[in-house]
């Protein structure tokens, strides 16, 4: 063994080139297999069912996909579901930045009686499951009279514990004490001091928080199943399911359709919010 | 210009001076507690007391509509001996496992590699996480079609290579293996990322000296990677424990079709009911709202119960 890695040694560079070769070819299998079924997903979308039925099974895309977005229309209000959807997610993400931002600034840079304590609590809460809550949350939201109605699903997601942890750890180490005491003496109160000085600092870590808020909300599934019980009146990931299997037998080239083009909004805020990360982190660096 | 800073000194002393004088009384934090107080009221509105009423729930027999009817400890002693509960168990259990340790290993080889490519970084991560940034719903549904029985993608791969078509979504185990497939996919490359930022904490010249000792790549990789790794495959391993045991979106996308039957059923033979699955169906099909209440208290410590095994599993072995 010893003599065979030491005759290798003097030949490193080529070695390592065929290495890559092999390494990159791994890879890409499996950036392939993270990418076949959005592939998979966009072939059935452009076909009819009856296509999709038939043996050998189509690689190539169809030319049904208008069809299948007709019909699609014809069985859920999709846009009406879409924009429910982006009501809650946009809703919720501006609250959830703006009171977990503030929350942060306080654990993180301020000291007070039963600081400690509220943390830990915080931090238990994390831990709580969310089904635990179910039942009581939905007899709480029926007795105030929101079930069916949005309320219900922004009001209690807007502040979280994961939110706060975050933000405090980012602002722990990105906002200074002296710009807090400069701002001080120049006569800055508590909501200046986190309006101007606070946030503009933590911009990077606000846009994180920000996508990932947003993508978990439109997301979300079980509890928006459970509150929704109009079915006139849902959001998108409810509405989509409602196409699966309604029929007896589904019809996959319009439910393809609907998966596909539910997942547009959802990418181009991840592609938005990449860059947004890379260029603030990028400026935070060369400050 | 002179007398101009001399003129702004003094006010600053006076400014201060209020600001520490009445530190003492705890009122005088009140921004302080406001600032934080959303989240916390929150939390006691839709996170305490409904835990709490849970909890007052489950000694009830309530339809969620009537009147509550006290059943004292009845309705655990039920869960006790409810076959179709601990038949969810074992069905998330075995769904957990076949879902977790493919997807840990996948993803330590993932992130080895990308550890070493110089080259498409930023490509291979993005596309890599593509899968769990999608929605569960709309993966649930492509992924139903791969795995369908009469027009499948797999099953037209197995004809193709001239073995029998398995009813995917019609079998105990076939149903089990769908979602764990889908949940492997899904949480692959978000585990290889996480993976790939505690290797990138390894101090390379570790590596060096064990190449200079003439260890291989697998040497390297079982005495070094793997041992100092091992906070960070604790943290996904309990991450994936407690989401893996909690799976409620995947079976019930994947397993309504059937149209007459309930949507939280799990399928046929009920193979795909997850533990949470039989909690709605308890609560919101059968309209058993006291006993749903007592299967979520079941499963809560059937989680804490697996992740203490978990802990002290890894824990053990680090002992030794």
């Amino acid at each position: 063994m010893a003599s065979v890695q030491g005759a290798r040694r003097p030949k490193a560079i080529k070695g390592t080139r065929g290495r890559g070769f092999a390494l990159h070819a791994s890879l890409m299998l499996g950036v392939l297999l993270s990418a076949f079924p959005f592939y998979w997903a966009i072939i059935m979308s452009t076909h009819t069912s009856t296509e999709i039925f038939s043996y050998p099974p189509k690689l190539l895309p169809g030319s049904h996909f208008l069809e299948n977005t007709r019909s699609l229309f014809d069985n859920i209000d999709f846009f009406g579901s879409m924009l429910n959807s982006l009501l809650v997610a946009v809703s919720v993400t501006f609250l959830v930045l703006f009171f977990d931002s503030l929350a942060a600034f306080v654990f993180a840079k301020f000291q007070f009686p039963g600081r400690r304590l509220l943390f830990a609590l915080m931090m238990m809460i994390f831990m709580v499951p969310a089904q635990l809550a179910a039942i009581p949350q939905f007899v709480i939201m029926a007795k105030i009279g929101w079930v069916g109605s949005m309320t219900a699903l922004i009001v209690p997601a807007a502040a979280n514990a994961f939110g706060i942890f975050w933000m405090r750890q980012y602002m722990k180490g990105a906002i200074h004490d002296e710009l807090l005491d400069a701002s001080k003496l120049d006569g800055a109160g508590f909501m200046r001091q986190y309006w101007h000085v606070a946030l503009p600092v933590v911009r990077p870590g606000l846009a994180f928080l920000g996508i990932f808020t947003f993508m978990g909300q439109w997301n979300d599934y079980a509890w928006p199943l459970i509150v929704l019980t109009n079915p006139d009146n849902v959001t998108l990931q409810v509405a989509l399911s409602q196409l699966n299997g309604v029929h007896g037998t589904t019809d996959y080239g319009m439910v393809m359709t609907g998966a596909l083009l539910a997942l547009i909004p959802l990418l181009i805020v991840f592609a938005i919010g990449a860059k947004q990360i890379i260029a603030d982190l990028g400026k935070g660096a060369i400050r | 210009m002179a007398t101009v800073p001399a003129l702004e000194k003094p006010p600053v002393v006076v400014v201060e001076a209020p600001v520490e004088a009445p530190k003492k009384g705890i009122l005088s934090y009140w921004r302080l507690y406001a600032a934080i107080s959303p989240f916390y009221l929150l939390f006691l509105a839709f996170g305490l007391i409904p835990v709490g009423f849970s909890l007052y729930v489950s000694f009830h027999r309530w339809d969620g509509l009537g009147s509550m009817e006290w059943a004292g400890l009845s309705q655990y002693q039920y869960l006790l001996s409810d076959s179709d509960f601990w038949g969810s168990v074992g069905n998330t259990i075995v769904i957990w496992a076949l879902a977790t340790f493919p997807m840990i290993f996948l993803a330590l080889v993932t992130a080895v590699m990308l550890n070493s490519a110089v080259r498409f970084k930023n490509l291979y991560r993005f596309a890599y996480f593509l899968p769990n940034v999608t929605s569960v719903v709309a993966v649930a549904i492509i992924f139903g079609s791969v795995f369908s029985t009469n027009f499948g993608l797999v099953n037209a791969l197995l004809q193709a290579v001239g073995l029998d078509q398995v009813a995917w979504l019609n079998t105990p185990w076939g149903i089990k293996v769908s979602i764990a497939t889908l949940m492997t996919w899904q949480w692959t490359g978000y585990n290889a990322i996480i993976f790939l930022a505690g290797l990138q904490t390894i101090p390379s010249d570790l590596y060096e000296a064990a190449r200079m000792d003439g260890a291989g790549p697998v040497q390297t990789f079982f005495r070094i990677t793997l041992p100092l790794m091992r906070p960070v495959l604790l943290f996904v391993l309990v991450v994936s424990t407690v989401t893996g045991l909690q799976s409620f979106s995947e079976p019930q996308i994947l397993l309504q079709t059937t149209a007459n039957e309930s949507t939280f059923s799990g399928g046929p033979d009920h193979a795909g009911r997850t533990m949470v699955l039989y909690f709605f169906q308890q609560t919101f099909d059968n309209n058993d709202f006291g006993y749903g209440a007592a299967v979520a208290w079941g499963i809560f410590l059937v989680v804490v119960l697996f992740s203490i095994i978990n802990w002290r599993l890894v824990q053990r072995r680090r002992e030794e």
